[in-house]
Parts: structure tokens; C-alpha cells; sequence
């Protein structure tokens, strides 16, 4: 499976198996309270399991300047 | 994981509710808490018009789509920034927002580009004056907000802060000690003496669940972030309230909320300095030339001669040297942006 981030700088994985988005974020140390994780057009939860040729998008919510 | 409502499969979990939620109920949720928000605070009425800040990102979009959708009458008002490629998706993103889910609702969109009205851009602000960009863009922004809400009859202004937005403000006020800006930390800023009331009806809401709502809806925002907001303070404080979310889930409700009912009430709002009307664009203002004024008199002097110093008796900002035709008109009373309170006029979000 391929996982990517667009911010904030384009990143991209691939993991092997079945893998639960929990997993995948603890790897790659991310906190799941700050991110959306989505896949085609809907939104995975920590359980699900992603496996074979799925891309998924780890998208970072947190935003804004100083002057917002 | 299964929604708690239906037991269909779930989209979301939001630990802080000990929920989980299929799209359907999500979408539900996410409306009944700006409701909710809405009723608490004492926002707006059925009645009002409300004129909403939107920047083409996820929460002010999500703003509009949830007011249009419970019935409000809600247009809005696009800052055209000038932030190079940023300003251009984003104004991209607003009015094609506009065009497929506003418009047919009936909703108008305002869009003020602040180089055609006022000479300037925050880019140029940042090269030209070296004043800060988002310290250049925060006061643009609530200068002609204010300034087209009150000229065109808006009885309110609705921004998209959210939970996250207003913890981390808080924070940082906490961290200061900065009395006076807690004491005017609200989700209301109220209205009078020219300013429009200003209110956040996503306060209830963390930008998780805005993000969210705005993917299971199909509300098409801006993803990149503005340049400038790189390396924002408030960034480290969001960061540092959602380090604490993920070991004790609930924790920035319990920061803000508890502070809404317990804190804040015990601080003294300090009176606000008079007011008077500023010399150039006639808007209040505790001086004789409103922040705005004077920043826009520094700025088109040094575009017009590069090196030149300033000359602020011979630069009215904005009103006489604004293009014709510019979208904001220039006379009447309107905000005063340094007489904003602290979780506006500053520091954090
Ligand atoms: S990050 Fe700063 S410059 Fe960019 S839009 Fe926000 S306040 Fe303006
Ligand atoms: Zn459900
Ligand atoms: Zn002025």
C-alpha cells in the first residue's frame, strides 16, 4: 500500500501486508489527534486495516498564522 | 469500530466523546455542535445577517456550508491577500465554493482584492516595511471586515476559529499572564461604537473534526498552508494541547470551557479607551489616524519612492488612494483594529 502526505512537504510510503492505521501512524510517529487519514472518499479509523494496492492519505489538520 | 448511533461502520472516532460516528451521524454531530455553539453563546438570531470571513482553508468553508445549511443567511467576504500562488488557489477554492454550494442557496460572495483597494499587498508589506506578514494581514483583515460588514449592513461577522484556535490563544495568554486579553477571551467580541459583533461558532468543534467534515462533505478547501504561517508560534502551542489530547482525551475542552465558566469570570474587563473618528478614513480609533491608516500611509510611500521615508501627513491610506471602483466604499464608521481584543488582535492561531 502506498500512504503520502501533501503537507507539509509531499512524503510518501509503502508498507508490505495488512496493516491497521493505528499502526501505520505509531510508526511513522505521528499523532492521530492532529491528522485526518483518507482513503478514496471517505475517512479510516484507527482499527481499520489497509492491505494491497490502497493509497492513502495521512492529511494534517492543524493550521494558521499569527495574524488569522 | 461502529457508530454509536446506527452500529454502522464508523468514520471517526472522537475519544474526547468517547464516540464513534458513520458519516450520516458525524455530519449530524458536527451540525448540532455549531448549533449548539450558536445557542450557548448567544450568537446570532434567525434574523441576523451574518457575513462570513472565509479564506478558502477548511474551517471558514465548513462555516459557511454549516450556516447555509441550518437556514441562516449567510454571505461572505474573501480577502484577495496577495500572497502569491496561496492567494490565487485560494480564491480559486472560494468561488468555486460560491458558484456550486452558495450561490444556489441564495448566498452572495464579497471579494475585496487589497492590492486594487488600498495599493498594497501582504507580500509587498513584508518587503517594503518589514513589518511581519501575518502582523500586515491580521490588521488588514479586521480593518475590512469590520469595514464592509458595517458598510453593508452585516449584523455580525462569523470566523472560523475553532477549538483548537481558542485553546492555543489561551494558552499563550496564560503563558504571559496577559490579564486584559483573558478577560476579553470569548467566543462573542461584541458589537457598538462601530465595530460589528464578531463571533466563532466553531468553538465547540477541534480542526480534526473540521477537516473531517469538510472530506466527508465534499467541501473542497485549500490544503497547503499561507507560506508565513510556517514556524507560528501557535503551532507549538497546538501542538503541545494535542500531545496532552492524545494521553487524556478531553483535555482542550476541559482548558477553554472550564475557563469560559470559571475563569474568566472572576477577571475584570478593563473599559476601553475612548474612541474617535480617524483623521483619514474616518473609522473609530483611540488616536488621531486608525492603525490601518497609518500602516497603509508607511506602505504606498515606500512603494512610490523606494527609499523614501514616511510621510504620513501626505499619505490618507486607503481612502483617497484606493482605485476606483474598489469593492470596499470608504466612507463610514467602521473598526478601530487596535481597539480589538487580544484573541483577535494577535498573538496566537
Ligand atoms: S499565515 Fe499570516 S500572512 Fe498567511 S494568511 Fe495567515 S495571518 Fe495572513
Ligand atoms: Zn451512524
Ligand atoms: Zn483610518
Amino acid at each position: 500500500m502506498r500512504i503520502f502526505m501533501r503537507i507539509p512537504q509531499p512524503r510518501e510510503w509503502r508498507f508490505e501486508g495488512r496493516r491497521s492505521v493505528r499502526s501505520i501512524l505509531e510508526e511513522l510517529n505521528i499523532n492521530p489527534e492532529t491528522v485526518i487519514v483518507i482513503c478514496g472518499d471517505t475517512l479510516l479509523t484507527p482499527d481499520d486495516v489497509v492491505e494491497g494496492d490502497v493509497e492513502v492519505e495521512i492529511r494534517p489538520a492543524i493550521s494558521g498564522g499569527s495574524g488569522r | 469500530m461502529r457508530c454509536i448511533k446506527c452500529r454502522g461502520k464508523a468514520v471517526i472516532d472522537l475519544r474526547r466523546h468517547n464516540a464513534a460516528f458513520c458519516r450520516e451521524h458525524f455530519v449530524e454531530f458536527f451540525q448540532g455542535q455549531v448549533r449548539r455553539a450558536i445557542e450557548q453563546f448567544r450568537m446570532f438570531g434567525p434574523d441576523d445577517r451574518i457575513l462570513v470571513a472565509v479564506s478558502g482553508g477548511k474551517d471558514s468553508l465548513v462555516l459557511w456550508e454549516v450556516l447555509l445549511h441550518l437556514g441562516y443567511r449567510a454571505d461572505a467576504l474573501y480577502i484577495d491577500l496577495g500572497i502569491g500562488d496561496y492567494s490565487a488557489a485560494s480564491t480559486e477554492k472560494v468561488r468555486r465554493f460560491h458558484q456550486q454550494r452558495a450561490a444556489p442557496l441564495g448566498a452572495d460572495l464579497h471579494v475585496v482584492s487589497l492590492k486594487a483597494a488600498y495599493g498594497f499587498d501582504v507580500d509587498e508589506a513584508r518587503d517594503r516595511v518589514r513589518r511581519p506578514p501575518c502582523s500586515a494581514c491580521g490588521l488588514s483583515k479586521r480593518y475590512i471586515f469590520n469595514k464592509v460588514a458595517v458598510d453593508r449592513g452585516y449584523d455580525v461577522v462569523a470566523t472560523g476559529h475553532n477549538l483548537d484556535d481558542e485553546a492555543a490563544v489561551l494558552l499563550g495568554n496564560v503563558l504571559r499572564w496577559n490579564m486584559s486579553y483573558l478577560a476579553r477571551q470569548w467566543p462573542v467580541l461584541p458589537g457598538g461604537r462601530g465595530f460589528v459583533r464578531k463571533v466563532k461558532p466553531l468553538v465547540r468543534l477541534t480542526e480534526r473534526e473540521t477537516a473531517a467534515y469538510a472530506v466527508l462533505t465534499g467541501v473542497d478547501y485549500i490544503v497547503e498552508e499561507c507560506p508565513h504561517a510556517v514556524g507560528a508560534t501557535s503551532h507549538v502551542y497546538k501542538d503541545l494541547l494535542n500531545r496532552l489530547e492524545q494521553q487524556s482525551p478531553g483535555s482542550k475542552h476541559q482548558f477553554l470551557f472550564q475557563f469560559y465558566q470559571q475563569g474568566r469570570s472572576q477577571l475584570k474587563v478593563e473599559e476601553r479607551p475612548d474612541l474617535r473618528s480617524c483623521r483619514y478614513c474616518g473609522q473609530p480609533t483611540p488616536g488621531d489616524v486608525c492603525a490601518f491608516c497609518r500602516m497603509t500611509a508607511l506602505l504606498l510611500d515606500q512603494l512610490e519612492q523606494p527609499g523614501g521615508g514616511a510621510a504620513m501627513d501626505s499619505s490618507p491610506a486607503g481612502a483617497q488612494r484606493s482605485t476606483p471602483g474598489a469593492p470596499v466604499s470608504q466612507a463610514g464608521p467602521a473598526a478601530a483594529p487596535e481597539a480589538e481584543p487580544a484573541s483577535e488582535a494577535g498573538a496566537v492561531n
